[in-house]
């Protein structure tokens, strides 16, 4: 282990911005409130710069004040922004550096957003919150958004304004499925070598567009493991190629028949291989998070709610641990 | 003056942070003067609203104080205003 901070603080997302090197922890301290840590030399010293904060009278709901209470997400903001930075939070709120993260600022738009305060509500966390921030690399005004529970969100234009992107999602933990916001995607992520196939894991299932989000299809295992889960990653070089990090149920949140699975596509989602080998089979609890779940070229990383950190040197066909005695793992990162 | 007492929990935070004189007769006047001393102290104590932290104390004089939101718990010239931690977490 090359290095390790902040012993016993909970960090709810690790970020190596890869245009300057450096490193970001968003802290989750139960009593002292949300911080955000800065390390320009990978973690040797840290300094702590002002966490995203809701401006006076901001309010979640009516009568209800608005105060970040978890750092959810964290994104730069392209090689044409050198500055900027993205970092979504709950209550909802999406926040903006335009100077390396000095300051943030709430992004209006959104937060004043006609579906906020009626058709946003909680999803793994009591209050909405925005876990997955996805901007394109060919515009880097172009982002996608992932909020539990409201939907994706596109803006086309930094952030001024926004379209609803949850066409042919579902939502059948709710009593009319065929709202306009109230989705839970669990996670949202590109393929970097085309940007408009976006793949999620929901609540629901497993969803692909192959249209910048326009519009979304069901690509789950109907009777298969991969379905439930938090986690998924598309290859750098092959947007049909995907893995997912299955659970049992939403209301059985563990291994499935304790036992780890990953699961891999390389078809668009249209069938799913199961990749066990290496992976412990029996007496295993462990799920993953929606952030622990990564990969680089051949490599494929993930971490586990038991502290387990497994790697996989050839796209999952076989896996090695890496350490078995970690915390609970929040998110994990290949960082240069 | 009111003395300012804080929980140990703080000091790995704000390692010089020891037991302070303050002039202001409100607790915001107070912690004010505290944030002059031990920049960012407060961001810790008080959410981005000014209301105390969920798992964060104060007692004055060994009473908790009742107005989470507004801090308007009067004391007195000789009160110890004491800064804790909830044990919510156990």
């Amino acid at each position: 282990m090359e290095s390790c901070s902040f012993e016993g603080i909970p960090v709810s997302i690790a970020y190596a911005d890869p245009r300057n090197g450096t490193w970001w922890a968003c802290q989750d301290h139960g009593h002292w409130g949300v911080k955000l840590q800065r390390s320009k030399d990978r973690g040797k010293s840290w300094e702590e710069v002002a966490a995203p904060a809701y401006p006076e009278g901001e309010e979640v709901k009516d009568g209800l004040p608005a105060t970040t209470r978890y750092l959810w997400s964290m994104a730069h903001g392209g090689k044409n922004y050198i500055s900027r930075l993205w970092i979504g939070t709950d209550p909802g709120g999406l926040f903006v550096s335009e100077d390396e993260g000095n300051s943030f600022q709430l992004v209006e738009s959104l937060w004043k957003h006609p579906t906020r305060k009626e058709g946003w509500f909680g999803g793994g966390r009591d209050l909405p919150g925005i876990h997955s921030i996805v901007v394109d690399p060919r515009n880097e005004d172009h982002i996608h958004i992932g909020i539990s529970c409201a939907g994706v969100f596109e803006t086309t234009d930094a952030g001024k304004s926004w379209a609803i992107r949850n066409k042919g999602m579902s939502a059948d933990f709710l009593p009319d499925p065929t709202v306009e916001t109230g989705f839970d995607p669990h996670i949202v992520v590109a393929a970097p070598s085309n940007p408009d196939y976006l793949w999620q894991q929901n609540h629901c299932g497993i969803f692909r567009s192959i249209d910048a989000g326009k519009n979304w299809l069901d690509v789950s295992e109907p009777n298969g493991p991969a379905r439930f889960g938090f986690a998924i990653a598309v290859a750098g070089d092959n947007p049909d190629q995907a893995w997912v990090a299955p659970a049992d149920s939403d209301v059985n949140r563990t291994a499935i028949q304790s036992a780890l699975v990953i699961c891999r596509t390389d078809d668009g989602g249209k069938t799913w291989k199961q990749l066990r080998n290496g992976l412990p089979q029996e007496s295993c609890f462990d799920i993953v998070y929606r952030h622990a779940l990564v990969n680089d070229s051949n490599a494929v990383v993930f971490g586990t709610t038991t502290g387990n950190l497994f790697f996989s040197p050839d796209r999952g066909e076989s896996w090695q641990v890496i350490n078995n005695y970690l915390p609970m793992i929040y998110s994990v990162q290949f960082a240069d | 003056m009111a003395l300012v007492k804080f929980t140990y929990a703080l000091k790995r935070f704000f390692p010089k942070l020891t037991d302070t004189k303050a002039n202001g007769k409100t607790i915001p006047a107070v912690l004010q003067e505290i944030e002059a001393n031990y920049p960012g102290v407060t961001k810790y104590v008080l959410d981005d609203q000014g209301s105390l932290r969920q798992h964060v104390n104060i007692f004055i004089d060994g009473v908790m104080i009742k107005d989470r939101t507004r801090l308007s718990d009067p004391f007195g010239e000789n009160s110890e205003i004491y800064i804790m931690q909830a044990l919510s977490g156990g």
